[in-house]
């Protein structure tokens, strides 16, 4: 999915200075513990997530996802858009809650990047 | 001191390309077509054309009893039909003046005789004076560009290897250490060391699912040194041709049961921390599932050492993916 029609689709606005000219994103995960996103989520995803500090950036670096939607407007802290935009990715804002953006995306084909894992919790 | 063939400088060798640099290096061998079809000298002229036309030929040799005769070009059918004489035999307009090269020689013989002559295409001849082939300038622009591309692949295949750097130092062991020192509580710049050790394997040329890997587990590593240290820690990063060695350790307080630790969703972190999307108690099951060799080593008195290995090169060291 290009990156510019899910800003549409979330209402969304761009906070960084990131260029979304060819953007894509090839599927999502939605998930608020960095641990979870960095043990399932595969490469070029797009992650939803309720967090804002600068460690989200960090772990998309880390595993590789091309970009991070926040929502129920939640604006990220300066720092935190410094280091997107240091790094190049780009950073959306949403007023949908996690659900409902969740929804929206699989809903218009956005399939998800989460990989399931054993059962850990034994 | 005066020559008189000039010697090319090392300014000047610079602009000499690759594609060049090819023509010296293929042989006409490599970049000639082989099996063509060739021609009898007794057959009619109409008959050639006929062929010439279905086969899309511009030329073809002639030949009798293996031996070559001559070459007829579209240029030799067109003067045929303008005398209005398609009725005679091949080897009445074929051309014998031929100017031949050898299959071992480098390409650029071929280029230096077709800027000498106005041929279109050059018998190709074995060291027995056999014709085994046909050169045109087709053919060698394909045969250059086929090189080229072959250069670049081979080019790739270096990159991937995580190789450049240790190929050219020599010696018993090499290896190259990065050190990171991490603050406790130093959650602004959680992630830092992570990163830049992720994009430091990835110059120095590990695939991006080795260098993900890594990253994973250096990051998670590094968030429990900065949550549940005293005073922080370090990171110590080895990288050889053929592992990845990553070391997290601090000064305490160490762990007291490291079972415990190991197991999923087993946390001591605080609300601040999980606020901060991290001490779900998965960060030590995250890494065991990066890397190939872990090992955990703690005591109250003397702190923790966390050891992460990544086997690279070879893939049955190599069986975990993260995907």
């Amino acid at each position: 999915m290009k990156l510019a029609d899910l800003v549409n689709l979330l209402d969304g606005t761009v906070v960084t200075d990131t260029s979304l000219d060819d953007y894509e994103v090839a599927g999502a995960m939605s998930a608020d513990l960095m641990s979870d996103v960095l043990a399932s989520i595969r490469p070029e995803s797009v992650l939803l997530t309720g967090l804002c500090n600068p460690q989200v950036v960090r772990t998309a670096l880390i595993a590789d996802i091309r970009a991070i939607v926040f929502i129920r407007g939640k604006n990220p802290a300066q720092e935190t858009i410094n280091i997107a935009n240091e790094e190049n990715i780009p950073l959306i804002t949403t007023n949908y809650g996690l659900y409902e953006a969740s929804g929206i995306l699989y809903r218009e084909g956005l399939q998800s990047y989460e990989t399931q894992t054993e059962d850990d919790c034994s | 001191m005066a020559s008189k063939h000039p010697v090319i400088s090392d300014k000047e060798a610079e602009h000499i390309t690759r594609a060049e640099e090819l023509a010296y290096e293929l042989r006409i061998q490599e970049v000639m077509t082989e099996d063509v079809f060739c021609l009898e000298p007794e057959m009619k002229m109409e008959t050639a054309l006929d062929i010439f036309q279905k086969e899309h030929f511009s030329g073809a040799p002639v030949v009798k009893d293996g031996h070559l005769l001559g070459i007829l070009s579209i240029e030799d059918l067109i003067r045929a039909l303008r005398e209005n004489n398609m009725d005679v035999a091949v080897q009445e307009y074929m051309t014998t003046n031929l100017v031949t090269v050898r299959k071992l020689d480098p390409v650029v013989e071929a280029l230096k005789t077709f800027s000498q002559t106005n041929f279109g295409r050059l018998p190709v001849m074995d060291e027995n004076g056999t014709l085994v082939g046909i050169i045109t300038k087709g053919d060698i622009s394909n045969g250059l560009l086929r090189a080229l591309q072959r250069d670049y692949h081979a080019e790739e295949l270096i990159r991937y290897r995580a190789s450049h750097l240790f190929e050219d130092i020599v010696s018993g062991r090499t290896s190259l250490i990065l050190r990171y020192d991490i603050r406790k509580g130093d959650f602004t710049h959680g992630g830092n060391a992570s990163s830049n050790i992720k994009r430091a394997l990835l110059r120095l040329g590990a695939t991006p699912q080795v260098a993900r890997r890594c990253g994973i587990a250096v990051y998670e590593a590094e968030m429990n040194l900065i949550i549940h240290t005293t005073h922080g820690g370090t990171l110590r990063v080895e990288i050889e041709p053929h592992k990845i060695t990553m070391e997290a350790y601090d000064d305490g307080p160490g762990i007291e049961d490291v079972d415990q630790a190991m197991r999923p969703g087993y946390s001591t972190a605080t609300n601040e921390v999980r606020e901060m999307g991290f001490g779900a108690g998965m960060g030590l099951v995250n890494i065991k599932r990066c890397v190939d060799e872990m090992r955990l080593i703690s005591s109250l008195e003397r702190g923790t050492n966390l050891y992460m290995i990544i086997y690279l090169n070879d893939d049955d060291t190599n069986p975990k993916t993260i995907q």
